[in-house]
């Protein structure tokens, strides 16, 4: 595809009647790249009042497709649904969420499609005078940061991290146009046989404004008790760095960070995580992040703006009771 | 008939660097190893070669390591073998070192084709150098095979896999006909330890080794999709403020009333 190719195409997603949050960070994305029509695909039979929500984030079109395959954790469906589409709306850029979805699908269509794909961006940019798109992502691990420009066969294929962007302002004057496409049934190789969840109660980390989070430091699954307790107290969620999962002190599900959860709250409590570059990668969104650690040259204190230095089984049992007081009174 | 298991590893710069040792050649965009720190076989292939063995501890499998690159350490590229893979291949060639993705993909692609049969290819989840995770979705596609990502256990009998897949919260149970290809993750568990004999025999096995025109492979497909135009290290300039008490108990107490100073609580 060369030439004719204008506009952005988001891959969205949709669940429980509503749209995925980064699906309107896609939007807000495509709109900032001002490089014509902004559109969006969902999958799976999406119920009218999903598409007019994406429109009144920003979609100028959007391309539904019902085969009963697509949209529902199939990636060879989806696969060939997005490419189907991506056909017909023959995209400049053609985004996706860095999610279980977008990390699949966005590199195996851009592969089918003979084009290359940029997973993990956290910037997504057309460049002043030519106009050619350029991202940027962490590589090892959050240690350095990428700057890759696309060549110019379209579409260029972009997986988009969480939060990187803002969604706009739903606007529900906005206008746009609903166009039904027509799947050539996919082929899936495939089979689901079963889906085991394990949603904590309480906030999700993702979502939390406040996160307290353990490390290896803590020494066992106990301390956590007392995380939980804090986090607690302050509305929040409790997380967790890969060496705690790892160890099967907590499910893998509370694990952040570059292969975990990436989480942007207010406030990030961190006690005995040692803030190894690939921990960082999910916390660096944080607005401030508090760490207590035993060790004063451990890299957790460069991303941090408040710590404290000692053992946590000192420090931790007075900062609780003193929050405790704090939120109580 | 013994199951046919194609391993992709890659050897990459150890991730634990620590950050302070962690440096970058801006002008030629490459990453520098810190002096006297060996690399490494990336983490998540080994969770792949352990998820081989696993399948191999309970059924006749022959299993072979391929790799792509150039600079191989041979103590470190071994490590599959003495762990009990049965033969590495190193695809070893200038032309096929710091390829992007899609051509890495494809010379992989070559190198499993030539191997012959296979029913099963594992790779990891993502190499811990570009963090790309996309060499193994590319396999898929140039190899026509189905594709199940995230493995936390994969089990293979009578011509069908049963992989259960990492989801954010919790995991799912897939079924597909070999051949296929799977990524792996940690979550599947350590991999083993060489054993002492694993360590001999591994010292008496030598690679298999591939150049670039033993693949016969298309110059057009090693160019790279993406342009690297910048590399570089981002600077934090955050400045943390040590609270200090006269003990552990005051600090506690301390870091709370200094966050509600900052109306942080
Ligand atoms: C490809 C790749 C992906 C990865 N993805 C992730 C990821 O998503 N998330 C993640 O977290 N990691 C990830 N890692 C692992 C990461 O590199 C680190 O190994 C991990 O984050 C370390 O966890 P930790 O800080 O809990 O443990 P450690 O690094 O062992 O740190 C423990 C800390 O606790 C402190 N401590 C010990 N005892 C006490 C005490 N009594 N009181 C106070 N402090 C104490 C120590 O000073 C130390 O700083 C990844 C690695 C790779 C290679
Ligand atoms: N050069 C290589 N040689 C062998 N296997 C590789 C190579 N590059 C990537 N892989 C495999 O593909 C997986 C994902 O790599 P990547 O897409 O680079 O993140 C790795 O975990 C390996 O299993």
């Amino acid at each position: 595809m060369t030439g004719a190719a204008l506009g952005v195409l988001a891959a969205g997603e949709w669940t429980d009647g509503r749209l995925y949050p980064g699906t309107g960070e896609l939007l807000a994305l495509g709109r900032s790249l001002d490089c014509g029509e902004v559109s969006v695909a969902l999958l799976g039979d999406a119920p009218e009042s999903v598409c007019r929500e994406a429109v009144s984030l920003g979609a100028d079109a959007v391309y539904t497709a019902s085969h009963p395959l697509t949209g529902d954790g199939d990636a060879d469906a989806d696969v060939s649904a997005i490419a189907q589409i991506c056909g017909q709306a023959k995209p400049r850029v053609l985004l996706f969420g860095k999610t279980a979805f977008g990390a699949e699908v966005g590199p195996r269509v851009a592969f089918r499609l003979g084009v290359g794909a940029a997973q993990d961006c956290v910037a997504v940019e057309a460049e002043d005078e030519s106009g050619r798109v350029v991202v940027t992502r962490p590589v090892h691990g959050g240690n350095a940061m990428a700057r890759l420009r696309f060549p110019d066969a379209d579409p260029k294929v972009a997986i988009v991290r969480g939060k990187a962007y803002e969604p706009l302002a739903a606007d529900g004057s906005r206008r746009g146009e609903i166009r039904r496409v027509e799947l050539e049934p996919p082929v899936v190789r495939t089979r689901r046989v079963e889906t085991v969840e394990s949603r904590s109660a309480g906030v999700r980390l993702e979502d939390a404004s406040v996160v307290v989070a353990g490390g290896r430091g803590l020494g066992g699954p106990s301390p956590f008790e007392q995380l939980e307790e804090l986090a607690g107290l302050l509305g929040g969620a409790v997380g967790a760095s890969r060496a705690v999962c790892d160890a099967g002190w907590l499910d893998h599900s509370y694990q952040i960070g570059l292969t975990g959860k990436t989480i942007t709250p207010d406030l990030y409590i961190t006690v005995g995580i040692s803030g190894a570059s690939q921990h960082m990668a999910g916390c660096s969104g944080a607005r401030h992040t508090v760490a207590i650690n035993k060790d004063a040259d451990s890299n957790i204190f460069k991303a941090a703006s408040f710590g404290a230095v000692g053992d946590w089984q000192d420090i931790l049992p007075s900062f609780i009771e003193t929050i405790r007081e704090l939120v109580e009174s | 008939m013994a199951l046919n298991i194609v391993v992709c590893a890659k050897q990459v710069v150890d991730p634990e660097t620590p950050v302070s040792a962690f440096r970058i050649d801006a002008d030629a965009r490459r990453v520098v190893p810190a002096p006297g720190v060996p690399p490494v076989v990336n983490g998540f292939d080994e969770n792949a070669v352990e998820a081989a063995l696993r399948i191999k501890d309970g059924t006749d499998a022959a299993i072979a390591v391929v790799s792509v690159g150039s600079g191989f350490a041979m103590d470190v590229m071994k490590k599959p073998l003495s762990m009990g893979a049965d033969q590495l291949v190193l695809v070893d060639d200038e032309a096929v070192a710091d390829l992007d993705a899609a051509a890495t993909a494809y010379v992989l692609s070559r190198a499993i084709e030539r191997l012959g049969g296979y029913d099963l290819v594992l790779c990891g989840r993502q190499a811990s150098d570009w963090d790309n995770a996309q060499v193994p979705l590319g396999i898929a596609e140039t190899l026509g095979l189905p594709c199940v990502t995230m493995a936390q256990k994969v089990e293979a009998h009578n011509g069908g896999l049963v992989v259960e897949r990492v989801l954010d919260e919790g995991y799912q149970v897939v079924e597909a006909d070999m051949p296929a290809l799977v990524t792996v993750s940690n979550e599947l568990g350590e991999p083993r330890y060489p054993s002492l004999r694993g360590i001999m025999a591994a010292s008496r096995k030598s690679p298999t080794v591939w150049t670039a025109s033993d693949l016969d492979l298309d110059p057009a497909r090693l160019a790279p999709s993406l342009e690297l135009v910048d590399l570089f290290i981002p600077v934090t300039d955050r400045q943390c403020e040590m609270v200090e008490g006269e003990d552990g108990q005051d600090t506690g107490r301390r870091l709370a009333l200094r966050l509600r100073e900052e109306k942080l609580i």
